[in-house]
């Protein structure tokens, strides 16, 4: 699928937006790189921030290659931001301790870099992933990188209404972290919960917003705790109390459990969000419903959306449209 | 006749026109202030205390009482409280008693923090018509989930440690027997196993006529190890050691021979009439490593069936010490601030020293996280939590639930007359005397606490729907949920909070 | 009759309202607008008598504030059609998703399958104005929040609407909702909602409605008028009077 129908799709939704924020994640935009990690880096200057980037880069491994993102500026986009694109091998060798040494090590230098390096920011760290976001309206960002020159066979994209930072590039969603990446519908009441949950074991909040923190909560509780994704749901918005204490001794057991391990990471207020990975997708919303999200299934392929009408216009001959219930994951994975 | 009399603290003064000569001032007051003769009442207004007893009691609301009613001549620095202190320890050369907690106009940040509510960006949620989650457990929680890979599911691998599960994030913290009545803790027994939550025994043994309750009752082992035997901590639902008080830092404990009645005397274990004194240190404890094989020593006991509390008082390196108590087996860190309550401690400790709760366990709650093991053990914030917003607040700054101590007091009648030490409290509270400790009647006084904790986590609810959280865990550690109003910019970097309007 | 054709494909939801006034402004019986997809607010305080038929997906807020016209749409509907509507009727041959019906004031709305989160919340009743909502399919919890007034009648299958749905008719203090099937179980009942089976006088008062329902959406009425029904009531018109003291 090249970008062309998503970016349609997103556009249906600008009454969901404000022009001030729009992004575009592709899996399998790469295929020629498809074993490096393509480091997505936004510069305010590239003479003044860029040798610090490559210098951090040259010390954790390798750049096979590297470019600026080609963009096209228009009427309602410049280029306050130069968008540049490494593909990185990490030396393995230089985490001995860790059982992932290579995420280990991007994810090390995407909180090094956006914690000490001013003007550079990582935006997207992940395998084969490609992000394309800019402050603007959807489809002003899809022709600003022209997304219908990439394809992929997993597309997520989002348009932003925000009160934090408007106009601030690093604020568009999706949000990406190694192969995580994040869409966000809602406002997360429970932030300075999960923030300081998640900055305990090693990641930094640097994008001023409170999706970012989804992305890295996947990574740890998926990556490096072993939850399934389904399972990291259930840690991120669990059933009630209540509905535990009726569950069978093994399953009261475990959401119990998943509760007293990660109460702060349970996420509170409303949202819907969708999580990619290399091999799938996830949706879900908070707990009580408080945002929509409606799914659609045409033959292979599963579509997650605010609307049904933004899914009608990506593929009118839907085989099933349905909304899953509150906190319930909904679960799509890459076919063999 | 150096200093002579110092003026009276009150005056007392009785409407004729409204009394009715009924002489229920005479029954009620234990400092013996009124007498009646010859159908009037003699007022002693040097013998009062401000225990509101008489004022309670009275039927026609003829007896007023002043504070202070004779002017020193006015000075910032030299306050009558500081010249009144000078003449009695002239006079005495002994160190000065005095009850309940910090009597010093310290500024309360709690009252300098605000909360935050919902507008348009994301919903406030009614608590009464939709779910809210106060249900707390304290206890040790696993780090992260070990689970086994079963083909299709998985399965959990990681067992958990006991927790004590609350319903509400507000428990009784320890007044133990002897420093209060057994009325007044077999009505806080009452409350506290009403509303799905705990209290705390003190240092003062388990009375049999409790053990009813002891399925939400927290045994304390403190340096006097009073009434401890294997009983006890069986009897428990959580063991607490106590190492201090927020009313008291780095000293010991000293129940009066006076107290020790025969009921005290068995469920403290020592002899009637003898006093009970509580060294400043447990002497198996004079180091971190020694706090951990108490820990464990209490645990093997009991068979690890139960959490083990650690009670410290709040003092300048909390958060390094409460990093120490985390890793040393037990389950919860009691952190008591140095507005904590109590019946008497020297009034130079009470007021001077130890820190405040809200930055005590905003430095605790950093310190554990930073360092990766804030799910070692619960936080427990007590000392001065007034009203449920100081409930919320604590939490929101990371602490797990609260105890209450004089609030609970309070509800029971206390007027906080700060005479607990003299053992003559009229409300039957703080007394051993049984014709005061009949007075108040665990019936009712049951019901007065379980109310107020009901009706403070009902207030509770209401804040957290307010900030769009339906789940206790959400506000805990939420400190962007907090805003600090004319703070200095020092204590905000300790709270890490922002201002008001930032 | 005068009937007015819109193809409303890429049209902006204001021009398209206001083509739907003009034409009522003109006398249109009828306005069938084709190529829908995602457009809110259609028909949002239109007043009049006209039918509005709907083909495509209309995004939310369908009928907010009408007083008035009739909207049959086929296709589903978005969150909250008949927001406050205040009169008039939405017959959806589909789905709709949350809070359908959102502070309905009077009319009807038939929704022929499934609809979201917080169906009929704080549909309220005054004088002769009593909104009503028919769900032909599931509901999904807080059904009848907050309701103040005016009848919610679930006519899906009772297996499906039980179960895992909580928090039905909480803090309801007026109106009522009638479940086919039933008892549910009272878990699943909202703080201040009391069950009780259906009265005969209250079976004959919806009874009209199931034959309105089975009629519309060609339906077999009989199976529906055979079934048990639950009504769900306010256990008292101020279930939280009971809350505060005064200082």
């Amino acid at each position: 699928m090249d970008g062309t129908k998503i970016r349609s799709a997103l556009s249906m939704m600008d009454e969901r937006g404000s022009g001030e924020g729009a992004g575009y994640a592709v899996y399998g935009a790469f295929p020629e790189f498809a074993d490096y990690y393509a480091i997505h880096v936004f510069f305010d200057a590239v003479h003044e921030s860029k040798a610090a980037v490559d210098r951090e880069l040259g010390n954790w491994g390798t750049v096979v290659h590297e470019e600026e993102i080609p963009t096209y500026e228009n009427r309602n986009i410049r280029k306050v931001h130069t968008p540049w694109r490494y593909f990185f091998k990490p030396d393995p060798s230089l985490m001995p301790r860790s059982e992932t040494p290579e995420d280990d090590i991007v994810m090390h230098l995407v909180m090094k870099i956006n914690t000490t390096i001013p003007g550079a920011l990582v935006y997207a760290s992940g395998k084969n992933v490609g992000i394309f976001k800019a402050a603007g309206w959807p489809e002003d960002v899809a022709d600003f990188y022209r997304i219908q020159d990439y394809s992929g066979y997993i597309w997520l994209a989002h348009n932003r209404y925000p009160t934090n930072t408007p106009g601030w590039w690093g604020g568009a969603h999706p949000f990406n972290l190694l192969g995580w990446s994040v869409v966000h519908n809602g406002e997360i009441t429970s932030y300075g919960t999960n923030r300081r949950f998640i900055e305990s074991y090693g990641y930094r909040c640097t994008m001023y917003t409170d999706t970012e923190v989804v992305a890295y909560l996947f990574d740890l509780l998926v990556r490096r705790h072993g939850l399934r994704p389904e399972m990291a749901v259930k840690a991120l918005a669990p059933p009630f109390w209540d509905d535990i204490d009726r569950m069978d001794a093994k399953e009261r057991t475990l959401y119990k459990a998943v509760r007293l391990a990660y109460g702060s990471a349970m996420m509170n207020g409303p949202f819907a969000i969708v999580v990619a990975q290399r091999d799938g997708i996830v949706g879900f919303t908070d707990r009580i419903k408080l945002r929509p999200l409606v799914c659609g299934i045409a033959g292979s392929r599963l579509y997650i959306s605010s609307e049904e009408a933004a899914i009608r216009t990506m593929e009118p001959g839907l085989d099933e449209v349905f909304m899953p219930r509150a906190g319930e994951p909904v679960v799509g994975r890459l076919g063999k | 006749m150096t200093i002579g009399s110092v003026p009276v603290r009150f005056r007392i003064v009785v409407d004729d026109s409204r009394c009715m000569l009924c002489g229920r001032c005479v029954e009620n007051c234990p400092y013996d202030v009124f007498k009646k003769e010859n159908d009037t009442i003699h007022v002693n207004s040097r013998k009062c205390v401000a225990c509101h007893r008489c004022i309670a009691m009275c039927p026609r609301d003829a007896i007023s009482i002043r504070e202070r009613p004779v002017d020193y001549r006015s000075h910032p620095v030299w306050t009558e409280e500081a010249r009144e202190s000078i003449y009695n320890q002239a006079r005495t050369g002994k160190i000065i008693l005095a009850g309940m907690g910090n009597a010093k106009p310290y500024p309360i940040i709690f009252d300098s923090l605000v909360l935050d509510a919902c507008q348009v960006t994301n919903p406030s949620i009614d608590p009464l018509r939709e779910p809210m989650e106060l249900r707390t457990y304290i206890g040790k929680k696993p780090g992260r989930l070990e689970f086994r890979d079963d083909g299709d599911c998985q399965t959990l691998v990681t067992n958990l440690a006991p927790n004590l599960e609350l319903a509400t994030p507000i428990m009784v913290g320890h007044m133990s027997y002897g420093a209060i009545s057994l009325n007044a803790q077999k009505s806080i027994a009452m409350a506290v196993r009403e509303s799905g939550t705990f209290m705390g025994t003190g240092e003062g043994g388990l009375h049999p006529s409790l053990y009813p309750y002891q399925d939400h009752m927290i045994v304390q082992v403190a340096s006097g190890r009073f009434g401890v035997d294997i009983n006890y901590l069986e009897r428990g639902a959580a063991i607490e050691i106590k190492i201090g008080q927020g009313a008291k830092p780095g000293i010991g404990g000293h129940l009066p021979g006076e107290k020790v009645c025969e009921d005290v005397s068995s469920t403290r274990m020592i002899p009637l009439g003898s006093d009970a004194i509580s060294p400043a240190p447990h002497h198996d404890i004079y180091s971190i490593e020694d706090l951990k094989q108490l820990v464990r020593s209490l645990k093997e006991a009991t068979e690890w069936k139960k959490p083990v509390f650690v009670k410290i008082a709040a003092v300048h390196n909390s958060a390094a010490i409460a990093a120490g108590i985390a890793r040393s087996s037990a389950d919860a860190v009691v952190i008591d601030g140095f507005r904590g309550g109590t019946g008497a401690a020297p009034r130079v400790f009470r007021d001077h020293v130890g820190i405040p709760i809200e930055a005590a366990v905003a430095s605790v709650d950093a310190k554990l996280r930073s360092q990766g093991i804030r799910n070692e053990v619960s936080i427990i914030a007590s000392g001065g939590i007034r009203e449920s917003a100081d409930v919320a607040k604590v939490i929101a700054l990371g602490a797990d639930a609260v105890y209450i101590g004089t609030a609970a007091l309070v509800a029971m009648g206390c007027r906080v007359c700060g005479t607990c030490y003299r053992g003559l409290c009229p409300w039957g509270i703080a007394t051993q005397r049984p014709d005061l400790v009949a007075r108040l009647d665990p019936a009712v006084a049951s019901r007065n606490v379980a109310n107020l904790i009901h009706a403070w986590t009902l207030e509770l609810s209401e804040l957290m729907g307010a900030a769009g959280i339906n789940s206790i865990e959400s506000l805990r550690g939420n400190r962007d949920r907090l805003r600090g109003y004319l703070l200095d910019e020092s204590i905000m970097r300790v709270l890490d909070i922002k201002p008001v309007g930032a | 009759m005068t009937r007015v054709t819109i193809d409303a494909a890429g049209m902006h939801y204001t021009p398209l309202n206001r083509r739907i006034r003009e034409a009522i402004g003109a006398g249109a019986d009828e306005i069938i607008i084709t190529g829908v997809m995602g457009q809110r607010f259609i028909a949002d305080g239109v007043r009049g008598r006209a039918t509005i038929i709907i083909h495509g997906i209309p995004g939310g807020d369908l009928g907010m504030f009408m007083s008035g016209p009739t909207c049959i749409v086929y296709g589903n509907c978005d969150h909250a059609p008949g927001n406050t509507m205040d009169g008039g009727m939405i017959i959806i041959h589909g789905s709709a998703g949350d809070a359908v019906a959102h502070s309905m004031r009077g009319g009807k709305v038939f929704v022929r399958d499934t609809i979201g989160y917080r169906g009929g919340i704080h549909m309220k009743q005054y004088q002769d104005k009593c909104p009503v909502l028919v769900i032909g399919g599931e509901f999904r919890s807080y059904l009848g929040e907050y309701m103040a007034g005016g009848l919610i009648l679930a006519l899906g299958d009772p297996g499906k609407n039980s179960g895992k749905e909580r928090g039905i008719g909480s803090g309801i203090h007026g109106g009522r909702i009638v479940i086919r099937g039933g008892p549910l179980d009272d878990r699943c009942l909202g703080v201040g909602a009391a069950q009780r089976p259906l009265s005969g006088e209250g079976y004959r008062e919806i009874q009209p409605l199931i034959k309105e329902f089975a009629d519309v959406f060609s339906l077999d009425p009989d199976p529906l008028l055979r079934d048990r029904y639950t009504e769900i009531v306010p256990s008292s018109s101020r279930p939280f009077a009971n809350k505060y003291t005064w200082e």
